[in-house]
């Protein structure tokens, strides 16, 4: 196979995002790569890559496969004084570069041939997707099935649908939702992947033949508004879709439901831990400054006798949880690469701070962090919620 | 070297499998299909052979319904031609030698040096088509290969026994592989690069009507494993546990 020159493979990250051009802007300052929670263990983190590019050596930079270290959590773009697109340009077009070549770890393949083949990256049954809903009295209306028009569409997503810890959280959510009388319902087994993350991979036409199944899906029926418990979903509809045609409005459920706190704080009881700290995940906070970082807040403070502490690295600060732009899948060769998981990091730091629950907004989030509290030997210290969770432990007890 | 790459698509074990009552075999309706791991492996070696010493691979597949997207994607992996077979009564399963029979018809106008095929498929564990289909045609077949090396005309294949014993086989003129694994795991191919060979590549194909297959075996019934008695989960603290773990090891006679 042929091999781009630095100056074609830069052509292609300056056309990646509309504002690729800054890319020439580069000062060498080097703060990406400081910030970077894996950059000491890349052989090219991205200052380092700007300057291989520009002394031609983009042979040099596809031979290393540290690449896939990038958890594509925007701390290098929200940092850069200049405002290149880092995540979304650079380093996910490099990685588009590796999957062509083949450079890719094996464990992630898997998941990216799961997702094209199944609509999900677990490699579960597209049909049993709605499965985690079967055990309520009050069935979670399938829209496919509901037939009427709806206020709100959820859209779960993989792992709410599918990871049997993340199901839980998403159990709850649709508590809220029946408590709140909200008119809702899902797309079922005629949902796919968001994509989102498939993207940051570097699979962007994947991410592309997944979207198009759910606009296909969601133009078939009536409703107001998206909400999902799945930051990169929401990242997704909200900077990604509108590519494609797609123009509905989107909210993540803890927007959503800090819109209706009023109605919410009384329901809630004094009876869940004391105290919480939250982890802003990054498609919530700093990605495409999404800046959803005082809703999740909102909530939390309004549960009685829950005190809400903060950890050093907070809102936009925040270290990712090493699942975003594939991470999720490559634990293996992470763990390989860097001998450690800013899971773990995070799990130290909410310790640190005397916090009783570590309460989360994505469903990458509970079983990494929950593996984490494990792997740190603070079984029993620690809880990892949802905070929808939280919400439902204090109201139903 | 130009090599022919056979691939049977079988249950996706995704779904649940059902047995249709009236018939006592797999309810085939509502099965998915997808490429059985082994061949996807020989179709990764043939093209592995290729990029090596050049020729042309071409995939052969009965068209069990539902192969188009796979065939596509063995275009944008690198094959050079795909062909899909029609017939009658493919998509309710035939037995290996009617396969074979089959593939002998199909393979007759395509020229080869060599043809791979998984060593054998998962909805049967028979393992025979590679070597009936050798049989038929009068070549050498050497199953279970995990390694296909050809120089200065020459083929010499890995073969992989029980207990890491190897075996290394030199073939004369066309013969037939059964692989059991390429030399490196199948390659993930992007999906813009599937779409495109959808755009731009063809699916030929090519009818096989009646074969006559001598000493066919009919499956006179399918039953799903009953499950068995489940795992006892030990409840109480690790005290509790490692006492109760401690008596069943004895009962068991692992302990004394």
């Amino acid at each position: 196979m042929s091999v781009a020159t630095s100056y074609e493979f830069l052509d292609k990250v300056i056309r990646a995002t509309p504002d690729g051009e800054k890319i020439r802007k580069c000062l060498q300052c080097g703060t990406c790569s400081g910030i970077c929670p894996y950059g000491f263990a890349m052989d090219y983190p991205p200052r380092s890559l700007i300057a291989a590019l520009r002394a031609d050596d983009f042979h040099g930079v596809l031979e290393s496969d540290t690449i896939w270290l990038c958890v594509s959590c925007f701390a290098c773009a929200s940092v850069c004084p200049a405002k290149i697109p880092l995540t979304r340009g650079l380093l996910a077009t490099l990685k588009t570069e590796m999957l062509v070549g083949g450079s890719i770890p094996q464990e992630l393949q898997a998941a990216l041939g799961n997702s094209r083949r199944y609509g999900n990256a677990l490699g579960e049954s597209p049909k049993k997707r709605a499965e985690w809903a079967k055990d309520f009295t009050v069935p979670v209306p399938v829209l496919s099935a509901h037939k009427k028009p709806v206020e709100v569409l959820w859209f779960v997503g993989d792992y709410a649908s599918y990871h049997p810890r993340a199901q839980q959280a998403s159990r709850a959510l649709a508590k809220l939702l029946f408590v709140l009388d909200v008119h809702f319902g899902i797309l079922g087994p005629e949902e796919n992947s968001d994509g989102d993350t498939q993207a940051f991979t570097g699979e962007w036409g994947l991410f592309e033949l997944l979207a198009r199944k759910n606009i296909q899906a969601m133009s078939k029926y009536q409703f107001k508004e998206i909400i999902t418990g799945d930051p990169h979903a929401y990242n997704a509809f909200k900077h990604e879709y509108p590519r494609l045609g797609f123009d509905r409005p989107v909210k993540h459920h803890t927007q959503y439901l800090a819109e209706h706190s009023d109605r919410i704080r009384a329901l809630l009881q004094n009876r869940g831990p004391r105290r919480v700290t939250y982890h802003d995940p990054c498609y919530l906070g700093r990605a495409n400054d999404n800046n959803i970082y005082e809703e999740p807040r909102q909530l939390l403070r309004a549960i009685p006798g829950l005190e809400l502490v903060e950890m050093s690295h907070n809102r936009a600060q925040s270290i990712c949880c090493g699942g975003g732009g594939g991470g999720m899948w490559l634990d293996g060769y992470s763990w390989e690469k860097a001998h450690t998981r800013t899971s773990e990091w995070r799990v130290k730091e909410a310790v640190a701070v005397g916090a009783e629950v570590l309460a989360v907004a994505c469903p990458y989030e509970t079983p990494r962090f929950e593996d984490a509290v494990k792997s740190t030997g603070n079984e029993g210290k620690l809880a990892v919620k949802d905070v929808a969770e939280l919400l439902v432990e204090s109201i139903f007890g | 070297m130009d090599i022919v790459v056979l691939i049977k698509f079988v249950p996706d074990l995704v779904e649940d499998l059902e047995i249709d009552a009236a018939t006592g075999l797999l309810d085939r309706n509502f099965l998915r299909l997808m490429p059985n791991e082994l061949d996807e492996h020989a179709l990764e070696q043939a093209i592995i052979l290729k990029e090596r010493h050049g020729g042309r691979v071409t995939v052969l597949a009965l068209d069990t319904g539902d192969v188009d997207e796979a065939l596509y994607t063995a275009v944008a992996k690198g094959a050079d031609r795909v062909i899909k077979i029609t017939g009658d009564g493919f998509d309710q399963g035939l037995g290996n030698r009617r396969i074979a029979a089959i593939l002998r018809r199909a393979v007759g106008d395509v020229r080869f040096d060599l043809i791979l095929t998984g060593t054998q498929a998962v909805d049967d564990l028979d393992g025979f088509v590679g070597a009936l289909l050798a049989a038929d045609l009068g070549l050498p077949y050497v199953g279970y290969v995990t390694q296909v090396v050809a120089a200065d005309g020459r083929v010499v294949a890995r073969k992989e026994y029980p207990g890491g014993l190897n075996a290394e086989i030199e073939v004369n003129g066309p013969a037939v592989l059964g692989i059991q694994a390429a030399e490196r795991a199948p390659r993930y191919v992007v999906t813009s690069k599937v779409m495109e060979a959808m755009k731009s590549a063809k699916i030929e194909e090519l009818a096989v009507d009646e074969v006559s297959v001598e000493n066919e075996l009919a499956v006179s019934s399918m039953a799903l494993p009953e499950s068995g008695t489940h795992a006892e989960m030990i409840e109480g603290n690790v005290q509790q546990v490692a006492q109760k773990l401690a008596v069943l090891l004895k009962e068991r006679g692992v302990l004394a």
